[in-house]
């Protein structure tokens, strides 16, 4: 188990396929891990009243939201077996078809990734203070929210 | 006492503004979030919780020191 002090889990823009390949590249040396689980949250096009979304404009409580991050962290620790975790999230544009969320967490064994990714997503939508934009082809906009 | 009042997402659309200080005796949460929507009346049909310090508080929650007082609309992360 690794515990660690609040860090700054936003980065400015998408998450790039890089980034994230790069990520799992440097878990070669972890040689204890056998099961890593990754989350990739996408931004939709949705269809809004005729309107389709073409980006999501990210802000946050930063301050707030990375003592959550921390405690999420701190509390998928405690409940599950796991070797290491990493999340990054959005701050800014975002375009449809971009990652705005990288959750990646690993385990010795399967099982317990599979349970834990889950708890750690649900845990991010419900309780951390990060608001969205969803920006429309026209330039107007509404406030996207969690359910 | 000095409060430092501040306004994500749409509520900082609704105001216009990020951040403000303001001027209070002792007074619960609901107190001030009542003086807050006197002043923007944009606020009164909008959906929020009230941080201080960064900890979620509920409405009875007793103002009495110099906090920092976050409105926050609904979460929308990932």
């Amino acid at each position: 188990m690794e515990k660690k002090k609040p860090k700054n889990v936003f980065v400015q823009g998408p998450i790039s396929s890089e980034f994230i390949g790069t990520s799992i590249a440097k878990h070669q040396t972890k040689t204890s891990i056998g099961a890593h689980n990754i989350f990739l949250g996408q931004v939709r096009a949705d269809e809004i009243d005729g309107k389709i979304v073409t980006a999501i404009d990210y802000t946050a409580y930063e301050e707030m939201a990375n003592q959550k991050f921390h405690e999420i962290r701190e509390a998928t620790f405690e409940k599950f077996d796991l070797t290491c975790m990493h999340i990054y999230h959005s701050l800014g544009t975002v375009k449809a078809g971009e990652i705005c969320l990288f959750v990646f967490v690993s385990s010795p064994r399967r099982k317990v990734v599979f349970k834990a990714l889950e708890y750690v997503v649900e845990a991010i939508k419900a309780d951390v203070p990060v608001f969205g934009k969803e920006i429309f082809e026209d330039q107007t906009h509404q406030w996207k929210q969690n359910n | 006492m000095q409060l430092t009042i501040k306004y994500f997402g749409m509520l900082a659309e609704a105001t216009t503004i990020n951040e403000e200080y303001l001027q209070t005796e002792v007074c619960s949460v609901s107190q001030l979030v009542k003086k807050l929507k006197n002043q923007y009346p944009k606020l009164d049909n909008a959906d929020f919780k009230v941080a201080i310090d960064q900890q979620l508080v509920d409405q009875n929650h007793i103002i009495n020191s110099e906090v920092e007082v976050a409105l926050l609309p609904p979460f929308a992360g990932g």
